[in-house]
Order: structure tokens, then C-alpha cells, then sequence
């Protein structure tokens, strides 16, 4: 059983996230660069499927710069066997059809029987990926898992919709994205950090994928990014026993009740 | 001069009724041209969807009935969609920016194949086409895309959208949907969440107030379910609250669960991580009620209270109702 994990290098959203206002790219000198808290998730379910299994095979993808290479040998330490990494200048800022061709493509080469993604990522907030990437591959989607049960055939799981929770499941090969409800990582620990700076971490272009980058197909485009203007604190005042009439006051002033 | 007909994609619950995001899409819809409903609902559920998307400004309603839509994960609806697509030649497509919209919207994307713009606010048409505009960062910044040719799909995102449609008497064309392929995930079971609300939707309630973590216990949290209340407004919570169990998992606010465009939004007990702060920070007054005076919370709040909530509220409701009650 082979298990591919997508995980995505994004700026860290605790700290500030820029962006260019003249490229519209995310400004990498501005924030740290982690691993999508969600898509460690998503590891964290393979790998530890992986850890009960009698052969499954863990390979994290991604499509990013450079950087992303130092965030896959930190997320190998939690278990996966080997990674895949998509870099390429002429990727830089590509759309979300793009993206699903590239690693559409790379699922294909990599070879699967199940893909793991995260259902919204916490830059793109696109949440499409995945199911993109199921309908190139020609296979089902499970998005936005609140729970997952993996097996050697088939893969079932829970999400919430309209009015309730639905349950779904289908054969493997699938592609299933989870959310933030879904455990969370493990810490690797000292020997899973050694073995990972040993594991195989295959670099490929778009061109080593067959993908054309420059082809004429519809995109989706950035024409602008305006920054908001940033938030400030107002009034703050200390309950000394009249903050609650106070701030009725405050609100029929602002004739917001 | 040709019809620009702008197909929307419209859930339905499972009792028949249209999903509250209905009249946004129908009315970003309406801006572009004519507004196009697609329907997938169970046998002899879909008339009645049919007849309130006419309530919202459907022109047109493409209708499918199938018992399918409960037993198959989007292929459905991805098929009715498709075949609308095909009929009206839209050049738009619009579905909700919620778990079932963005799975059409990423299989129709690939299939078309067209561009897709994820999660817009708002959407426009100028001399050179439709263009899409995004909040990003958790609305630190805007951002507006455009397709390079061809149709456009668009994930709205709910509430963000304040136009309407003009109410219209649509035509209803019924839809055959094809058998769903085998490539699709098997719906095996629906557990509904019995918590009918009479509250105004948290996305696009002009008044919104949270309970966090601070409050303490589920009783605790009924604090913030009186203050809404109190204010004709819907009801939110943080993450940690839903995880305590305090509030179900719809109400989450914050990167993870829903954005906000509240006029009023009011966190109580709400420490004010920068996820929370993503699903809240573009509200237009920001009001805060937390013991701890360093909260970050306090850094975005036009108006601060360190203080207890269970001390704040109670009086601030008595004075409310003081002011309604013809008092000064
Ligand atoms: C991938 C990811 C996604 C996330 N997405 C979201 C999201 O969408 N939404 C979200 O909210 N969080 C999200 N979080 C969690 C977020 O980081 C915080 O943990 C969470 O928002 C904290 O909730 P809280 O403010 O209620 O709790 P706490 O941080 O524990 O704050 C409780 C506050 O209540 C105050 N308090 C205590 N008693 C009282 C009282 N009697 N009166 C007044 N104040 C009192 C305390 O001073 C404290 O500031 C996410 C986290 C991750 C990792
Ligand atoms: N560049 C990328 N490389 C690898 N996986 C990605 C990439 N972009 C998105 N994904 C995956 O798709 C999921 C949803 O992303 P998005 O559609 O951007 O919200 C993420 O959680 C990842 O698992």
C-alpha cells in the first residue's frame, strides 16, 4: 500500500504574513516558513496507518521554492519514507489548475493507492486542490474528513455538511483531504531526525513532468493586492463595576443596538 | 443582444429547504446577467427549492431529482451543473465556498476545463470581463483575479455578499442526471444536527457575538446565547469552545470555520489567536470582554473591556433593556 501525502511549505500564521503588493507572490523574508498545519495532519494519518500496517509506504509531495526542501527533511523525521519535491522557477505563482496538473502528474509517476491532502490550506484558503487532483486522476474524493478509517481496499471517514455530519467511504484508490479535527502530529524523536537525513528526496521540474507551464489554457490571474489597512486597539477601559452600562452606552452612541 | 447567463449552484437541506447561502449567489449572480439556479434535491423535494430561487432572482431553474443526491458524494450535482453549463453557455459559474460548492467547483475546473477563483468576496464586471476580489491573510490584505479566457468558476465565500436579485417567476427545466461513474465516494450514512436556530447565520448576521473558552462550561457559554439573543444576533465561538464542547462545530469562527461580515462583532472570554482573529478582524466594531488585559485580542478591539463576562454582561443586557424599555 502506497500512501502519498501532500504537504504544503506556507508562512507561518502566527507570525506576520506579507504580501508583495507589486508581484502579488507571498513575501518570503517576512514570515517564517512552516509546514501547513493541517497538512501535518494529514502525515500524521498516514504515517500512522503506516505504523499498524504490514507494508505501506509513506511519500510526501509538494510543489514549492527551494525552501520547502529543509520543511520535507523536518516532516520525513515523522515517519514517511521518502519525498518528493517539485521546484521550479517557472511554477512561481502558479494558479490552482497549475498546481493540480503538476502534482496530478507527479501522483501519476509516484504511483498510489491513496492520496492525503489537507482540506484548506492556511495561504490559499483555496480548499480545491484536492479534489481537482482526484478528477485528473480519474479516482474518488473524500474532502474535509473530521475522521478517517484507512484499510487495504478502502477508505471511509465523516465530514460535516449542511444540518449534520455524513458519512462516506469508497474503494482505493482515492484521494482524501482531512481537517483540522484530525489528531495531531507527533513530535519526531531524536532517531526518527536522524533516519530522515538519510531518506531518498527526489527533486523534479515541470518539464521532468511533461507539464508545460506556458500552455494556453484558461488561468486564473492576479491583477491586484491592495494591503488593508492595518487594525488598531480603541477604548479599553477596566470593569470597576459600570464597564457593562458603559459600553451599552458605547454601542447606542455608535447606534449599533 | 445575447443573455449572459450565470449559472449558480443552490444546496438544499435535507428537509427540501434552499441553503441560506441561496440568495448571495443569486444575487452576485444577478450583477453579472441573468441568474441561472441548479437544483439536485431528493424526489419531490425540488419544486418548492425550485419556486424560492424565484423568491431570490432565478431566472431559469435547471431541476434535478434523484434519490442519488444521498447516496453519491457530489457527482450529482456535479452533472447537473455540467449540463446547465452546456445548455446556457454561461460564462459564469457561481457555487457556495463550502465543503459540497468547492468539490463541484474543483471537478468542473478540470473538467471544462476552465480558471477557478477560491473563496471571493465580491465579484464585478468591467469592459474586459468578470473580475473576482479575494480577502487574504485573514483580510490583512485584497487581492482581484481574473480568468484569462474562458468561463469563470467562483467559490463564494457565504455571507460576504450583500446584494440581492430581484424576485422573478422562473422557468423550471428538468434535468436528467446521468448514473454517477464508479469514481465517486458512496454516501453510507447522514446524522442530522438537531439544533434548529431561530438566530440569524453567523456569516451574515450584521451582529455576531462569541463565547471562548473563558466562559467556562456549556452553562457558562449560555452567557453569550442571552447577549445575542439580546441583540437579535448570531451566535459564535472559538475554537477551543467548540472543542469543550460548549458550542457545535458550525459555530467555529476563525480560519478553520466561517469569516464573519458583522457590523458588530463581540468575543467574550475570546483570548484572540491570530485564527480566530482571521474569521473576525474585517468586522466594522470590534468588542471585547476579557479578564486577561494582555489578550491579543484587545489589539484589534475598538472597544476593550478587562473585566469579567459574567459580571459585564448581565449589566450591559440590564442597560440594554433599560434603553429599550423607553428609558434614556
Ligand atoms: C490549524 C489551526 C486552525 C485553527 N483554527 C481556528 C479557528 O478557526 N477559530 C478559532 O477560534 N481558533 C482556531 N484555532 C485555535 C486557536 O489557535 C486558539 O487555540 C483558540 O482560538 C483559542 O480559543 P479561546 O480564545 O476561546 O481560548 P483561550 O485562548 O484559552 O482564551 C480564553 C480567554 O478567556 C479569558 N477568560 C477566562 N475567564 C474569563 C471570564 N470569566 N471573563 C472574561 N474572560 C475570561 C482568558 O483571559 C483567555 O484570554 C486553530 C488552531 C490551529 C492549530
Ligand atoms: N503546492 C502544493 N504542494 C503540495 N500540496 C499542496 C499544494 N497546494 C495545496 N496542496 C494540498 O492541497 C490542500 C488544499 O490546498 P488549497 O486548495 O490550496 O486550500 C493542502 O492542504 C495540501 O494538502
Amino acid at each position: 500500500m502506497k500512501i502519498a501525502v501532500l504537504v504544503k511549505e506556507v508562512p507561518d500564521s502566527y507570525g506576520e504574513r506579507k504580501l508583495d503588493t507589486t508581484t502579488g507572490l507571498a513575501d518570503r523574508g517576512a514570515s517564517d516558513r512552516v509546514i501547513d498545519e493541517i497538512t501535518a495532519r494529514a502525515v500524521e494519518a498516514a504515517v500512522s496507518y503506516a505504523d499498524s500496517a504490514q507494508d505501506a509506504e509513506v511519500v510526501l509531495v509538494t510543489m514549492g521554492p527551494e525552501s520547502a526542501e529543509s520543511m520535507l527533511r523536518k516532516t520525513l523525521a515523522m515517519g514517511a519514507d521518502s519525498a518528493c519535491h517539485i521546484s521550479d522557477e517557472a511554477l512561481t505563482g502558479a494558479d490552482l489548475g497549475l498546481s493540480a496538473e503538476v502534482l496530478a502528474a507527479a501522483l501519476r509517476r509516484i504511483g498510489f493507492d491513496l492520496v492525503i491532502a489537507g482540506d484548506v490550506s492556511s495561504d490559499g484558503t483555496g480548499g480545491l486542490l484536492p479534489t481537482m487532483l482526484a478528477q485528473r486522476l480519474g479516482v474518488a474524493h473524500l474532502t474535509s474528513l473530521d475522521s478517517a478509517q484507512i484499510s487495504e481496499t478502502e477508505v471511509s471517514g465523516e465530514r460535516g455538511t449542511y444540518g449534520g455530519t455524513v458519512s462516506l467511504r469508497a474503494d482505493l484508490p482515492a484521494v482524501v483531504s482531512v481537517t483540522e479535527r484530525m489528531p495531531d502530529p507527533r513530535f519526531p524523536g531524536f532517531k526518527g531526525i536522524m533516519s530522515a537525513k538519510k531518506k531518498p528526496l527526489e527533486t523534479l521540474t515541470a518539464a521532468d513532468l511533461g507539464v508545460d507551464a506556458q500552455a494556453d489554457v484558461p488561468r486564473s490571474i492576479m491583477l491586484s493586492v491592495t494591503q488593508a489597512p492595518a487594525r488598531t486597539a480603541g477604548t479599553k477601559v477596566t470593569d470597576e463595576g459600570e464597564a457593562g452600562t458603559q459600553l451599552a452606552d458605547y454601542l447606542a452612541e455608535k447606534r449599533l443596538v | 443582444m445575447a443573455e449572459n447567463n450565470v449559472v449558480t449552484f443552490l444546496p438544499v437541506l435535507p428537509n427540501g429547504e434552499l441553503v441560506g447561502s441561496a440568495a448571495g449567489l443569486l444575487g452576485a449572480a444577478g450583477r453579472l446577467g441573468s441568474p441561472v439556479a441548479v437544483i439536485v434535491a431528493a424526489p419531490g423535494q425540488g419544486q418548492a427549492a425550485a419556486a424560492a430561487a424565484g423568491t431570490f432572482g432565478a431566472q431559469r431553474v435547471y431541476l434535478a431529482e434523484t434519490p442519488q443526491t444521498q447516496s453519491v458524494l457530489t457527482a450529482p450535482a456535479l452533472e447537473a451543473v455540467a449540463a446547465a453549463v452546456g445548455a446556457t453557455g454561461a460564462e459564469a459559474v457561481l457555487v457556495p465556498n463550502d465543503v459540497d460548492g468547492r468539490d463541484i467547483a474543483g471537478r468542473l475546473a478540470v473538467r471544462l476545463p476552465a480558471a477557478v477563483a477560491a473563496d471571493a468576496v465580491g465579484i464585478a464586471r468591467d469592459a474586459e470581463g468578470n473580475v473576482v476580489h479575494h480577502s487574504v491573510y485573514g483580510s490583512a490584505y485584497t487581492t482581484e483575479s481574473a480568468p484569462t479566457h474562458g468561463t469563470l468558476i467562483v467559490t463564494l465565500r457565504e455571507g460576504a455578499v450583500d446584494e440581492r436579485a430581484q424576485a422573478a417567476e422562473p422557468t423550471v427545466e428538468t434535468l436528467e442526471v446521468p448514473e454517477a461513474g464508479s469514481a465517486a465516494a458512496e454516501i453510507t450514512g447522514f446524522s442530522e444536527n438537531l439544533q434548529a436556530s431561530t438566530r440569524p447565520d453567523l456569516r451574515s448576521a450584521a451582529t455576531v457575538v462569541s463565547g471562548g473558552r473563558g466562559l467556562g462550561s456549556a452553562e457558562g457559554f449560555a452567557l453569550a446565547e442571552q447577549l445575542a439573543d439580546e441583540l437579535g444576533g448570531g451566535l459564535g465561538a472559538s475554537r477551543a469552545a467548540v472543542d469543550a464542547g460548549y458550542a457545535p462545530n458550525s459555530y467555529q469562527v476563525g480560519q478553520t470555520g466561517v469569516t464573519v461580515s458583522a457590523d458588530l462583532y463581540i468575543a467574550l472570554g475570546i483570548s484572540g489567536a491570530v485564527q480566530h482573529q482571521a474569521g473576525m478582524q474585517s468586522a466594522k466594531t470590534i468588542v471585547a470582554i476579557n479578564k486577561d488585559p494582555e489578550a491579543p485580542i484587545f489589539d484589534i478591539a475598538d472597544f476593550g473591556i478587562v473585566g469579567d463576562a459574567f459580571d459585564v454582561v448581565p449589566q450591559l443586557i440590564t442597560r440594554l433593556k433599560e434603553r429599550a424599555g423607553g428609558g434614556s
